[in-house]
């Protein structure tokens, strides 16, 4: 027995359903029976019930991809910040570089505190800080663009349905567009216009998330077509 | 907290200094999310009571041998801002100032699921801007807030309100006056969908069926003001951007 | 132990140093702006004074509190100020509650100086029985949240709360006993001081900065003037230094700039 209509919004503590169904994210089974946790807009799928926060932190999955900012150098590893409670940690051998000699080599000239990584997360438990890798391709430090950060809850949406939303902004602006899971936003165009349009839509997005009609609207914002190129 | 009332804090007629009657609350304000820095924040008045709460975590523990391995630890710090009250206060933390950090603290806790954030601390801050009377319980009403803001996960929202005695009649959400010169105060926080007391002190006089009235009547002002919180929160979201329709909407984009 | 937030990334850096050769910053401002100023007088009643500044995403709330006290040893006839500032843990993830630090020191002894050394109370007006008994004034500043630049949000807060401020009128009677009686009066506010903070990034002085701002640059100069124009109050801050010329170039500026702000927020 369902107590909300689908795409509700709910607050934590209200009665979403009771009977046989299954506790999705942000949903906790209780005495009475399921109930949100957070507040975002409630979803049924099969007999899995979840909601869709629209606010939260970001927490590491093995695989996101991510965007980092380096904040501390060990001996053989690089402590990075990926927008989590638990700070990423990415070791040198999951960097590129074939050898390394801690007795010889120093950490800083791969990189240095204040550096910027598109990374992934190979794995994470909660009982020790997330691994990260940047030895595949398309990984490594950024050297140039604009970071924009928004709520993690948001990543969603701003990509779309089989990146339907992040693939229209990036037409339309002619930008490129690294969107990290942790929330992290990496913005490289070829003028400073472009990039501006990109960010103002993302913004856009980020505070809209949780309504509809919202594919329309930025559709109509970025116009019909990118005339000027 | 026995007082003799010099005087008449309340009328026969069951009316009180601010005009209000026995059972009625203070009139509320409620902001959410105004502070940019914090992951959570709110505003609450409630009568002439202003307190600011905000959220930050889950966040890295220092100092690091805090951190607890199977859950998140939380800290919570309730602060009176030096010109809150009418003799200026010191800045410097006082003894009450601690106890009240702690029970808020522990009013808090029981809803938050802290096993999902371990080795992680949840940063509470609370600042009393201007006092009137019922500041704890306003300021777990603001905490509430700032903690859903945040999107830290919980089983319930946390509302609170002072039942006490004055006069001789019992009334609810004491103010400033009525809690310095009734004869008992009850503080109670309440999480409504776990049918949980979370905060319950009492200093005054009372019998035993006056207690248990008391209680019930604070309890019964939680309740109200936990639909309000409610509120709150869907406004704030509802009032962005369209209204969310019901309906399954087939081929949208956001799907994680 | 550094919190990751106390950090900015290269290439935020490099684009801050980018739009800046170009005379553009982050946000779009012009060199010399300042943020959006908001500003709410009056917010705290049971204060004598209050007010809320925000400037930017920067949120300032500055209580004043009048009482009787002691007066300074070295100045028996005078009324006392004190400014005290909290950085609220509320305000950055970067700050923890406890006792002031050196950050909230030394931005509480600039406020001081500006209020001080452009005498905007008048002082003298605020002794009752001398050597023994004078109205103390405090004035504590709530920093709520910070976006960069405390310094001029502080201020400015802190002058539109005394401008603000109602005080009882106090009278000693011939026992030598002071009485408060209902009547309230305003606080004799005589001068307004505007301090105007400036980023040095690169060889430009930034106005206002924002927290971004804030964190590349290399020096930051407060300056702060008096109604008349006057320099009343300088602070230097950070590791890079300073030519003479360029000091002379922020205090030009600030002179412009403070006045814009006496008379569109304070209002005189």
């Amino acid at each position: 027995m369902l107590f909300v209509k689908s795409r509700q919004l709910v607050i934590p503590g209200d009665l979403l359903a009771k009977g046989e169904y299954a506790a999705g994210e942000n949903v906790y089974k209780g005495r009475d029976g399921f109930y949100a946790s957070k507040v975002g807009l409630v979803v049924f799928e099969n007999q899995v019930i979840r909601v869709i926060a629209i606010e939260g932190g970001y927490l590491p999955s093995a695989n996101d991809l991510v965007v980092g900012k380096v904040v501390n150098v060990g001996l053989s590893e690089w402590v990075v910040d990926i927008n989590s409670p638990y700070r990423g940690v990415l070791f040198v051998s999951q960097t590129s570089r074939r050898s390394f000699d801690s007795r010889r080599d120093d950490l800083t000239g791969i990189l240095d505190v204040g550096d910027v990584i598109i990374a992934k997360v190979l794995e994470f438990d909660r009982t020790r800080d997330p691994r990260i890798t940047i030895r595949d391709r398309g990984l490594g430090k950024v050297t140039s663009g604009y970071l924009v950060k928004v709520t993690p809850t948001k990543i969603p949406r701003l990509i779309g349905k089989r990146g339907s939303m992040i693939n229209l902004i990036k037409s339309r602006t002619g930008c490129q567009i690294t969107v990290g899971q942790n929330g992290f936003i990496l913005v490289k165009g070829k003028r400073v216009e472009d990039e501006a349009l990109a960010v103002e839509v993302i913004r856009m997005i980020e505070r809209d998330a949780h309504t509809s009609g919202l594919t329309d609207r930025v559709g109509e914002f970025i116009g019909r077509g990118s005339e000027e190129d | 907290m026995v007082g003799k009332g010099r005087k008449k804090l309340i009328s026969k007629g069951g009316v009180r200094v601010d005009g209000r009657k026995p059972g009625d609350l203070r009139p509320i304000k409620i902001k959410v999310g105004l502070l940019e820095r914090a992951d959570g924040s709110a505003y609450v008045e409630l009568g002439k009571n202003k307190i600011l709460a905000a959220v930050y975590g889950p966040r890295e523990v220092y100092p690091r041998h805090l951190s607890l391995h199977s859950r998140a630890l939380i800290r919570c710090r309730y602060h009176m801002a030096p010109f809150s009250v009418e003799e200026r206060k010191s800045p410097a933390p006082s003894r009450r100032e601690v106890e009240l950090s702690t029970v808020i603290r522990d009013a808090l806790e029981p809803v938050i699921f802290t096993e999902f954030y371990p080795r992680t601390v949840i940063d509470i801050f609370i600042e009393v801007l201007q006092a009137d009377g019922g500041t704890r319980g306003t300021g777990i009403i603001a905490a509430s807030l700032a903690l859903a803001d945040a999107g830290i996960p919980m089983r319930d929202l946390v509302a609170a309100c002072a039942a006490g005695k004055v006069d001789g009649q019992l009334v609810l959400d004491l103010n400033d006056v009525e809690d310095k010169e009734g004869e008992a105060d009850l503080p109670v926080a309440y999480a409504p969908q776990m049918e949980a007391v979370t905060l319950l002190q009492m200093d005054g006089t009372l019998t035993k069926d006056e207690f248990e009235r008391a209680l019930k009547l604070a309890v019964d002002g939680c309740k109200q003001i936990h639909a309000l919180l409610k509120e709150a929160l869907r406004g704030r979201y509802l009032a962005v951007g369209d209204v969310v329709e019901a309906g399954v909407k087939k081929g949208k984009g956001g799907e994680s | 132990m550094v919190r990751s937030s106390e950090v900015i990334s290269n290439i935020e850096r490099k684009r801050i140093l980018e739009l800046l050769s170009q005379g553009k910053r982050l946000d779009g401002r012009g060199l010399k702006d300042y943020r959006e100023i908001k500003v709410e007088r009056g917010v705290v009643e049971k204060a004598a004074g209050s007010a809320l500044v925000s400037v930017g995403g920067t949120k300032v709330a500055t209580g004043v509190k009048v009482e009787v006290g002691k007066p300074y040893p070295d100045r028996p006839e005078a009324g006392a100020l004190a400014v005290n500032v909290e950085l609220t843990p509320l305000a950055s993830p970067t700050f923890e509650p406890g006792p002031p630090d050196k950050y909230s020191i030394e931005l509480a002894r600039v406020v001081d100086r500006g209020i001080r050394e452009s005498k905007a109370i008048d002082l003298e007006k605020l002794c009752l029985v001398p050597g023994n008994k004078v109205l103390v004034v405090f004035v504590d500043v709530y920093v709520l949240n910070h976006c960069g630049n405390l310094f001029d949000a502080s201020e400015l807060a802190s002058v539109l709360a005394l401008m603000g401020a109602k005080v009882a009128k106090y009278v000693v009677d011939k026992g030598g006993e002071v009485k408060a009686k209902a009547k309230r009066v305003p606080l004799p506010v005589r001068n307004y001081p505007v301090s105007v903070t400036m980023a040095r990034i690169g060889g430009d002085f930034v106005v206002d900065p924002s927290l971004d701002e804030e964190m590349v640059a290399d020096a930051r100069i407060t300056v702060t003037t008096d109604k008349s124009g006057n320099v009343c109050a300088v602070q230097k801050g950070g590791v890079g230094v300073f030519s003479v010329d360029e000091v002379m170039e922020a205090v030009d500026i600030a002179v412009e700039k403070s006045g814009e702000l006496r008379r569109d927020v304070l209002g005189v």
